[in-house]
């Protein structure tokens, strides 16, 4: 097992382990919050909340990875080429917007539950993927899509072969981002109603229990670090070719 | 084997980069297109294996117009071969050697075969370099690779644009030699892009000096030096290097003196004379002892000799 591979075993154990041990945990809460009751969420277990965050999160950012990379592409065609300027415009737009507002305007158009925030996460989640996806496959060497030509691969075998290759370190980067942004984002659909991992954050905020926003907030930060660890196991093949011995270094946000 | 008739390109608003270009190759050639930077070398190069459309004129593969064939197919036997070798960074030596095999969906054993023996005819340990990335690789290794690669599916013509324009000079003279080799041997027409006049008169059977799109001038090596059509060609072969580079053109075993003796370390017969002059101007000496390829006494140069007579 890889350094990269037991950190993403310790981030899954701590996850798992958390959302087991907040609702036995009345007693340490207890001391750090003295004088209070109702020290522990428990209109939902935790569990619950986890798998409905990934489910949200995991829609919405499989809708964006696959839009992202495919306008992405097809900006880079030569019928597409004209539009890359308008795409950065609006994925610019699109990123300069705060969630909160996105969903505030949505809710009303769209009604209340999932789908307006599954709209916003999806917007929130093309920018970094098609960013990532052109930055990807410019940084491909000229000359080997020259020789891929001159060579006789056609266009998709090219890109097959020889561009999306190269580029996916640089894709993956971008997913990598998106996905794990929209895991605190999502937290924020619990606004409008959505049951999320942001759900005893909200409930917390408004009510003035300290204890339910620390729990949701724990929850939510290891799940977006598990991720993120997640992705960093994906990379390391992708990039086996450059290291032929296997070493990369661990992520930023390695514990 | 290649016709290239009347043939015009322009890109853009500047003037044309290939200007009503004619040119034939015929099988077995080995055509050097040189000139400055910018006189339509490689764009001529480049039309042979559409990787550009010519807008004018009409360019035949063995009888054929080249429109008629899928640019896919056409590019597939033609091995193609670039300066900055375009390596597939991702892909082992042998991947990339295998590329055109591989579309042309050979069976792994052929290929594999194949893998081993362009290695072995560019000088590269099998075993050695099979499994090597390309960033492993020396710029010469890397260069032998993409020779090898565009040499894979036994194509009928080798294009080559600049291919040795980024190695060290040592590393070049190797590589120049080699190709020599290789074109003596398989008998390929080989149409090779330089600057580099010296590259040029080394390797080209003949020499298709350009400028500004069109060809000055034509011929086999000793017809520039010796007949430069105008001062464009006398300036570009180099008026005070004519000399020096006519001597480069022909070998010791031209002039040598059969059966006579000199004193003093023998120098090979196969070097050129230019290399035989330095000789004598290095050891101040008029004669020198001649060896053969195995190293047995062949007779003597003398320095009068290196003038033709
Ligand atoms: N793809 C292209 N787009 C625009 N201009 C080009 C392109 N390729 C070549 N040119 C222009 O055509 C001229 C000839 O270029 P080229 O054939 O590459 O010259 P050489 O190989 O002799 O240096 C140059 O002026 C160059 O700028
Ligand atoms: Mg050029």
């Amino acid at each position: 097992m890889s350094r990269t591979q037991r950190a993403l075993s310790f981030c899954l154990l701590a996850l798992l382990g958390l959302a087991y041990w907040l609702p036995r945990a009345e007693p340490v809460f207890a001391v750090l919050f003295p004088g209070r009751d109702r020290l522990i969420y428990r209109q939902d277990t935790f569990v619950d909340l986890l798998v409905a965050h990934l489910w949200i999160v995991g829609v919405s950012s499989g809708l964006a990875a696959l839009a992202g990379v495919g306008v992405a592409l097809a900006v880079r065609r030569a019928w597409g080429r004209a539009f890359r300027p308008l795409l950065e415009t609006l994925l610019a737009i699109s990123q300069a917007l705060p969630p909160v507002a996105v969903l505030a305007v949505a809710t009303p158009l769209i009604g209340f539950g999932p789908l307006p925030a599954l709209i916003a996460l999806f917007l929130y989640g093309l920018l970094p993927i098609a960013q990532g996806t052109l930055a990807g496959l410019d940084s491909v060497p000229a000359s080997a899509r020259e020789v891929a030509c001159g060579l006789g691969m056609t266009p998709a075998q090219i890109l097959r072969h020889v561009e999306l290759p190269l580029a996916s370190p640089v894709i993956l980067a971008g997913i990598r981002t998106s996905v794990t942004i929209n895991i605190g984002t999502a937290a924020l659909a619990s606004t409008v109603g959505v049951k999320t991992l942001g759900l005893p954050i909200i409930i917390g905020l408004s009510g003035f229990n300290t204890p339910y926003v620390v729990q949701g907030a724990l929850m939510v930060g290891l799940l977006a670090l598990t991720v993120d660890q997640a992705f960093a196991v994906l990379a390391q093949p992708l990039r086996r070719w450059r290291e032929p011995d296997g070493q990369e270094t661990l992520s930023a946000l390695t514990l | 084997m290649i016709d290239i008739s009347q043939v015009s390109k322009t890109f853009g608003s500047a003037g044309p980069a290939v200007d009503d270009l004619s040119l034939h190759i015929a099988t077995g050639e080995f055509v050097v297109l040189i000139g400055a930077s910018g006189s339509g070398k490689s764009t001529t190069l480049r039309m042979i294996n559409r990787l550009v459309e010519p807008d004018r004129g009409s360019i035949r593969f063995a009888g054929v117009d080249i429109r008629q064939i899928k640019p896919e197919a056409l590019r597939r036997r033609m091995g193609y071969a670039i300066q900055s070798t375009g390596l597939f960074p991702h892909w082992t030596v042998a991947q990339n050697i295998a590329t055109v095999p591989q579309l042309l969906k050979w069976s792994k054993a052929r290929v594999a075969d194949r893998i081993d023996e362009l290695l072995t005819l560019l000088h590269l340990d099998p075993d050695a370099f099979r499994g090597r990335y390309p960033h492993q690789l020396s710029g010469g290794q890397q260069q032998r690779v993409g020779v090898a690669r565009a040499l894979a599916a036994d194509p009928d013509v080798l294009l080559m644009d600049e291919p040795f324009g980024a190695l060290d000079p040592v590393t070049r003279a190797t590589l120049q030699a080699e190709l020599l080799r290789i074109h003596a041997l398989s008998g390929k027409t080989v149409v090779l892009v330089t600057h580099d006049i010296d590259e040029a008169l080394q390797l080209g059977s003949r020499i298709v000096l350009m400028n500004h799109g069109r060809i000055v001038q034509q011929g086999r090596p000793i017809d520039l030096l010796r007949h430069p059509a105008n001062t464009f060609v006398h300036d570009f072969v180099g008026r005070t290097e004519i000399g020096i580079r006519l001597l480069a053109l022909d070998r010791v075993a031209s002039r040598l003196r059969p059966g006579e003796r000199a004193a003093g370390e023998p120098i090979s017969a196969e070097l050129s004379l230019r290399e035989a002059l330095s000789a004598f101007v290095a050891r101040r000496v008029d004669r020198l002892p001649v060896v053969d390829e195995q190293g047995r006494p062949a007779g003597a140069l003398c320095f009068d000799d290196l003038l033709e007579r």
